[in-house]
């Protein structure tokens, strides 16, 4: 047998109160792609940081061809061939295209070479770029392109990627895809952290899996179906969320005529947008990121005013109300930035619990807060929607992704709403996470209340949504039933191949 | 009144001389506010620099050391501002404050001996042929040597930051600190040499006032150049040359209303005293309209917990 590239043996680390990794082993052959798979807080990031460099392991080797690996500092790794794309981009906005690739370069050539060496490789990886445009004004795509060259530009013999579809469109990731297998070809070793499994089975020659810090099981994903590794990540059977027959009821939010210009200098405006929703109907709104999702949540939600006729909750116009006033109504909705939009990150849970429940929960009188009730109810979004967190005393910030989504969709669930608008709610959450979320908005359904669930991915769209309409460049197309519908009826209503416009920006 | 009593050449060879302590202090604080540390104990070391400045030329009788060992005066401050704000990583607000009342303060207490004493004093430059040019030569050419190390400084630090890679992590640490991590560059490491450099740059400012001129010591005789030091910073939008500009102006207009004072004008004198901090503000204002901004990390604490 070959020596792999490289050999992880018993990697162990503990923080204060938690052991991240315990006794990992695996190995990476050459030019392989290997998936880190595991549920948030399993030790796939903590991982990767001892093969960069970031974090010593407690005890374990690595060999990186058959040689003790040891890297002090990323600095290290990077001079013996690994390179790693984040998954918070390790970016700087304020620097142009250029400046950031020579900071991640032990030896960068002068700027003007090293300008024309990044045309160079981005042309031959088909990742346009241009190096003097300013960080700060990329898309998510294009900043992942200046990581990704930015690596590339070292020749890596492995590559890490942390997460790196979770910030791009469907044609983005295609485009990442050719890159990533053109790199195989070459002989370049690529670990694949990912919850997507299904990426993982087209992309992947070898997962890994890890649960609560261990190394629980290997397979090959091409040979494994998405629900077996997802069962593996989870340790438990995986409850596929339950749509019950119900009766649809009276009309709850009608929107009709609706356009406004997008509040962003990089939005979308929405244009004469028309949809009704009926109480115990669950409405799935598709379409790449970018064509009006964001400004739809926005008018909904009460932060883009409209004309009072635009939006009618039970024949009442609600166009010109404001978010606490709606929210009084009963129309509440979830936005898709957990932290900033959806919660404050450096308040308490119970702050949280707060800000918007205390019109409907009560929890302030005469301007003055009841702190005791505002308690009650952030735990008991703690406990019914299993948020793992110490308390609700704990800062939104401290805790996963998948946690503070779950108490973010919590919150809103247990106000009882009679139109719930949520965006993206599983967006970056493992696999059992999504699944609680959305069996609860199915639940929230089956008593009466009208859902819309803007998100991107299809799969969850089509899981439990009553009725599907897709967002293109801010119109919306007209509803129609979910059952019956046929992938390639859902790519004619999100537009077609327009969307291919980013592959050549 | 009587305006011909100013004489031209005289008040701009003078407003350089107004304007040099506010150019030294500037620079050092921008480096450091590039490097993502608000560091408001500008003021503080500039007056520790000024008595230490002073204490150590009239000892030695060299002004040139004097100089030295206010550089040193002012860094050794700073370093209480690292050891406050980098290892027990303290608000960096807070401790600047704490360290201009500690440095006026103790300065105070340094100096008492030295009230009313003269210093030794630097001479300026003269060249032959060029100083004596009409106009230009007074002007430009017949001033102290630190005047020049002022301009030298600016020009240093904007090509160091525009074109070295030094300038580059230097900014990368001050935009984006957990990236800057993430790369592996030493924030913690780059930041104690930026508020050195910051401190070292304040004392000389305030030795400039206590050994050129003023030329003497008193209590708190740097009269808030540190603020204005600080202010002049963010409205040049963290922009060397625009510091220099928005010195050079406040300098000028400095030494134009004491000339205004001195010529008898029926202008208020209080009118007359609060003109450079308002004009340099509202032309500053007025200049950093642009899209440039503050460097993404100012002021926040850096911890390397993950």
């Amino acid at each position: 047998m070959t020596i792999p590239l490289l050999s992880l043996q018993g990697l162990t680390k503990a923080y204060p109160g938690v052991v991240a990794n315990d006794q990992v082993s695996f190995d990476i052959g050459e030019g392989e792609v290997h998936a880190l798979l595991g549920e948030n807080g399993a030790g796939k990031s903590t991982l990767v940081k001892m093969i960069y460099g970031l974090v010593k392991p407690d005890s374990g080797t690595m060999k990186l061809r058959g040689n003790p690996f040891a890297p002090p500092e990323p600095r290290a790794a990077r001079a013996d061939g690994i390179a790693m794309v984040f998954q918070h981009f390790s970016l700087f906005d304020a620097l142009n295209v250029a400046e950031n690739i020579a900071l991640g370069m032990e030896n960068p050539p002068p700027m003007g070479d090293l300008a024309s060496r990044i045309r160079e490789v981005s042309e031959t990886y088909g990742l346009p770029l241009d190096p003097f445009r300013t960080v700060g004004d990329l898309s998510a795509g294009e900043r992942q392109r200046v990581e990704i060259i930015r690596c590339l530009l070292q020749d890596p013999k492995l590559l890490i990627m942390d997460e790196p579809t979770s910030v791009l469109t469907p044609q983005e990731v295609d485009i990442l895809f050719e890159t990533l297998n053109k790199l195989r070809s070459e002989g370049t070793s690529i670990l694949y952290i990912s919850h997507k499994l299904e990426e993982i089975r087209t992309l992947c020659d070898h997962a890994t899996i890890l649960r609560l810090g261990k190394n629980v099981g290997e397979c090959v994903p091409a040979e494994t179906s998405a629900r077996d590794m997802a069962e593996m990540m989870v340790g438990s059977t995986l409850q596929t969320p339950e749509r019950s027959g119900r009766e649809l009821g009276e009309v709850a939010l009608d929107v009709s005529g609706l356009s406004v210009p997008s509040p962003s200098e990089f939005g979308t405006a929405l244009r004469n947008v028309h949809m009704t929703v009926r109480k115990g109907e669950v409405l799935g709104i598709g379409g790449v990121a970018g064509n009006g999702q964001d400004e739809l949540l926005g008018v909904l939600s009460g932060e883009i005013p409209t004309s009072a006729d635009a939006i009618k909750f039970k024949g009442q116009a609600i166009g010109k109300l404001g978010p606490t006033a709606r929210r009084k109504l009963g129309v509440l909705t979830a936005p898709e930035e957990r932290l900033g939009h959806a919660a404050a990150p450096d308040m308490s849970l119970t702050e949280n619990a707060l800000l918007t429940g205390s019109v409907r929960e009560g929890l302030e009188k005469n301007g003055f807060l009841k702190w005791t009730e505002t308690r009650s109810f952030a735990e008991k979004i703690i406990e019914a929607f299993d948020v793992r967190t110490p308390g609700p005393e704990n800062a939104a910030r401290s805790l996963s992704g998948g946690n503070l989504q779950k108490f973010v969709i919590g919150r809103e669930v247990l106000q009882n709403p009679d139109v719930l608008v949520v965006n993206q709610p599983t967006w970056g959450v493992d696999a059992a996470a999504a699944a609680s979320i959305r069996q609860a908005i199915l639940d929230l359904a089956a008593k009466g209340t009208a859902v819309v669930c803007i998100s991107q991915d299809l799969d969850e769209l089509m899981e439990i949504s009553d009725s599907f309409a897709a967002l293109n460049e801010g119109r919306l197309s007209a509803p129609r039933p979910t059952t019956g519908l046929t992938v390639d009826e859902i790519g004619l209503m999100m537009g077609g191949a327009h969307g291919m416009e980013v592959a050549h920006v | 009144m009587d305006l011909g009593q100013i004489n031209p050449v005289l008040l701009v060879a003078s407003l350089m001389v107004a304007a040099t302590p506010l150019l030294l202090a500037a620079i050092g604080e921008l480096v450091v506010e590039k490097a993502g540390v608000l560091n408001l104990g500008v003021e503080g070391m500039m007056i520790v620099g000024a008595i230490s400045g002073f204490a150590i030329s009239v000892e030695t009788g060299s002004p040139w050391l004097g100089f030295v060992a206010a550089a040193i005066g002012g860094a050794v401050l700073s370093l209480l501002f690292v050891l406050l704000t980098q290892f027990a990583l303290a608000n960096q607000v807070a401790s600047g404050l704490a360290l201009t009342l500690f440095g006026l303060g103790f300065s105070a207490l340094m100096g008492q001996s030295y009230v009313g004493v003269k210093p030794p004093s630097m001479g300026d430059i003269y060249i032959p042929l060029i100083s004596d040019i009409p106009v230009i030569g007074p002007i430009l050419f017949r001033h102290d040597p630190i005047l020049y190390l002022g301009i030298a400084l600016t020009a240093v630090v904007w090509a160091a930051l525009k074109y070295t890679r030094v300038g580059l992590i230097l900014r990368a640490v001050g935009e984006n600190h957990d990236a800057a991590h993430a790369l592996g560059y030493k924030v913690i490491k780059i930041r104690i040499m930026a508020i050195l450099f910051g401190g070292a740059c304040a004392g000389l400012g305030g030795a400039y006032i206590s050994l050129i001129r003023v030329p003497q010591w008193t209590e708190g005789m740097t009269a808030g150049v540190g603020w204005i030091a600080l202010a002049l910073v963010v409205f040049a939008s963290w922009k060397p040359w625009r510091v220099l500009l928005g010195a050079y102006l406040f300098g000028g207009i400095t030494v134009l209303q004491l000339n205004l004072q001195a010529a008898g004008v029926a202008i208020p004198v209080e009118y007359l005293a609060m003109s450079p901090y308002l004009i340099t503000i509202l032309v500053l204002v007025i200049l950093s309209a642009d899209k440039s901004s503050a460097p993404a990390s100012l002021g926040r604490t850096f911890h390397a917990s993950h």
